[in-house]
């Protein structure tokens, strides 16, 4: 790190540091926490308008706050020379949204197999076409089958801490994996809120390319990888096998995330009134509506409760069980037209049919709190025209 | 650390696999090109020895000379692509990447950034090794754009003129006229100015060569990495021809490279002001050592 700055583990600079408030956005908040996060190297590519995130990591490049910066071709080739650059032993960042996101899809889809630990950053956008350029976390669906950590910010707040605490996660031996951080683009990139962030003289501690399952190709580490064979492009059995292995392994790793994202981000869920009959279950932007239709619920005498979702891989099965077993109605907003978060919710838990799938909206909708409320008072066989008059 | 890491404990040398050992004692790791390089193939243990490549095949014979040629191969990373070379590269004791489609050179550009952070008085080479397709077709944007940044790593094409591994589609370097798979009346557009290419995109030194002789071919390869480590990006274009895809007999596979050498692969050597006068000091450096 070329400024004097304390170096400090994750968990104190997460839950010990002192902390003052700012007021910022969501892109600010991303960036705040690249800057504390002893960064190597960032590798940008513009997408109008979601990713000033990378604008204002190239700021904080020109403050010396990372050592290495540069635009790239294209999202392909922003993503493969994050491939690259890790393989090279540095700690790497970079943000995209939506079609960027999909252009970059083959790069990134291989990072968890070439065992690639690194932090991305997903400022949501509608995916083409009709064009549109408003916030719709379609794109998030892509990314769950790829074996990435996928954690989803309701708003600047936790931008902030999950882009943090991402960077320890990426890179601890059990996972060294990617972690994604998702937000919502617009209604949480563009917005300002409040964010407690410790001074940014402190930082992550650097970067250990040894501590790895995958240590760096730098030809430093022994075993020599002077081999003879890479038998995984070969067309037998061993290469079957290894690459069986493999991603048993991807995908071990990404579940053995959960426990950090339990220590650093205090669980992959967050549950108010968990013994309630309807509850709410959401994640991202559409978890702040549903915290405020809980709200409106709550002052209304409903027995309605809520969860947020915070990891969307590895999913969350086991907690949703727990919280959501007296439930009978169990509705999901969400900003996308698939509904990817209803369709898991229903396969996570044994009594699927009780999942209303939506409200949803899309194409950069807002979700307007009432149409969390009418499934409620659908949900509880109520008039909800009476009641909202 | 870069050649002490791979030598190993001698109570250990005895359970490690023979091929690892000789390499270990007999390759040419640490040691003086004089002593190995291309000159003394077959007297030393050879990064490249077996692969899977077909019989004939020019492109592994090229291969071998490429790790023959390689001024430092203990601290040398090589990124490739789909295409036949990455079967013969794969087996050479050299790391080596195997990234996805075309992006070798995206790949490279950032893994030499994070050398030059990490050992800044240390000389780490990288080499991207892919074919025309890889090269100038489906990694086209990430080639050029490398060059054009001026990432300081060495570029080889091994340009046998059609997706041979594929199955024998047209590439973009195929000559006009040929009928291949995907160009079933014949290609309607000529081969693409590679070479013309790489020095409007900024290369300090690019070659074009049909490799027929080892130590001209070899020179060209040690020349390209010297300019790579302290001038900027450096190009190889080698014809590496397909003898099952072009149904050349085994027999006449040296006599086709000869043919081309004589036409649209007559060696071209470019280099910049700069990067002639470094040849001039390493290779004096060299001439010194040997007298």
């Amino acid at each position: 790190m070329s400024l004097n700055k304390t170096l400090v583990d994750m968990n104190y600079l997460l839950k010990e540091a002192p902390r003052e408030q700012h007021f910022i956005t969501g892109a600010q908040a991303m960036a705040e926490a690249v800057k504390r996060a002893s960064c190597d190297m960032a590798i940008a590519y513009p997408i109008t308008p979601q990713s000033e995130v990378m604008h204002l990591v190239g700021d904080i490049y020109a403050q010396g706050h990372i050592k290495e910066y540069y635009r790239a071709e294209e999202e392909l080739g922003t993503m493969s020379a994050i491939a690259g650059a890790a393989r090279g032993g540095v700690r790497m960042f970079t943000a995209t949204s939506g079609p960027g996101l999909l252009r970059g899809l083959e790069a990134i889809v291989s990072w968890p197999g070439h065992r690639i630990p690194c932090v991305l950053g997903v400022l949501t956008r509608v995916v083409n076409a009709p064009l549109s350029i408003q916030p719709d976390n379609i794109e998030m669906a892509y990314l769950m089958h790829s074996g990435i950590v996928m954690l989803h910010a309701e708003n600047q707040q936790d931008t902030f801490d999950m882009t943090l605490a991402a960077f320890a996660i990426t890179e601890k031996v059990d996972v060294y994996i990617p972690v994604s951080v998702s937000t919502e683009g617009f209604f949480v990139t563009h917005a300002k809120g409040y964010v407690d962030m410790m001074s940014d003289e402190l930082a992550f501690t650097e970067c250990d390319p040894y501590k790895a399952p995958v240590p760096a190709m730098d030809n430093e580490v022994p075993p020599a990888r002077i081999q003879r064979d890479a038998p995984v492009q070969k067309s037998n059995f061993m290469s079957y096998l290894i690459h069986s292995v493999w991603q048993q392994e991807i995908w071990d790793c990404n579940k053995r995330a959960m426990k950090y994202i339990y220590e650093y981000l205090d669980g992959p869920i967050e549950v108010t009134n968990p013994n309630a009959k309807v509850m709410l279950v959401a994640s991202g932007c559409a978890a702040a509506q549903a915290r405020e239709a809980n709200r409106y619920a709550e002052e209304e005498g409903l027995d309605v409760g809520f969860v947020k979702v915070r990891a969307i891989r590895p999913f969350p099965t086991d907690e949703l069980n727990a919280a959501l077993a007296g439930a009978e109605c169990v509705i999901v907003p969400e900003h996308n037209i698939i509904g990817w978060l209803s369709k898991e919710v229903k396969a996570a838990i044994p009594n699927g049919g009780i999942v209303v799938e939506g409200p949803r909206v899309y194409g950069g909708m807002t979700l307007p709190v009432e149409l969390i409320m009418t499934e409620i008072y659908d949900a509880l066989g109520m008039d909800s025209l009476v009641l909202q008059a | 650390m870069s050649l002490n890491y791979m030598i190993p404990a001698s109570k250990f040398k005895r359970y490690l696999p023979k091929d690892y050992v000789e390499l270990v004692d007999y390759g040419p790791f640490g040691k003086e090109y004089s002593e190995v390089g291309t000159k003394n193939m077959g007297k030393y243990k050879e990064l490249v020895e077996e692969h899977p490549m077909c019989s004939g095949c020019w492109m592994a014979y090229y291969i071998k000379i490429i790790f023959a040629a390689l001024p430092n191969p203990e601290d040398t990373v090589t990124i490739g692509t789909a295409g036949c070379g990455r079967l013969a590269i794969s087996q050479a004791a050299v790391p080596f990447i195997y990234g996805n489609y075309g992006d070798q050179n995206a790949m490279a550009s950032g893994i030499t950034r994070a050398f030059r952070l990490r050992f800044p008085d240390k000389q780490k080479d990288v080499i991207t090794i892919a074919g025309d397709g890889g090269m100038m077709d489906i990694g086209f944007s990430m080639t050029m754009h490398a060059w054009f940044r001026g990432e300081k790593f060495t570029t080889i094409m091994l340009d046998n003129e059609v997706y041979g591994n594929t199955g024998g589609q047209e590439s973009g370097m195929s000559v006009r006229g040929a009928v291949l798979k995907m160009s079933p009346k014949g290609k309607n557009f000529g081969k693409m100015p590679a070479m013309q290419l790489a020095i409007t995109a900024g290369c300090v030194y690019v070659v074009k060569m049909s490799p027929t002789n080892i130590n001209k071919a070899a020179k060209a390869i040690r020349r390209a990495i010297f300019a790579a480590r302290e001038l900027g990006p450096t190009f190889i274009h080698a014809y590496t021809s397909c003898n099952i895809e072009y149904s050349i007999p085994t027999p006449d596979v040296f006599r086709d490279a000869k043919e081309k050498e004589k036409g649209r692969f007559a060696f071209e050597e470019f280099m910049t002001d700069e990067a002639k006068e470094l040849f001039t000091v390493v290779e004096a450096k060299k001439k010194k050592k040997v007298s």
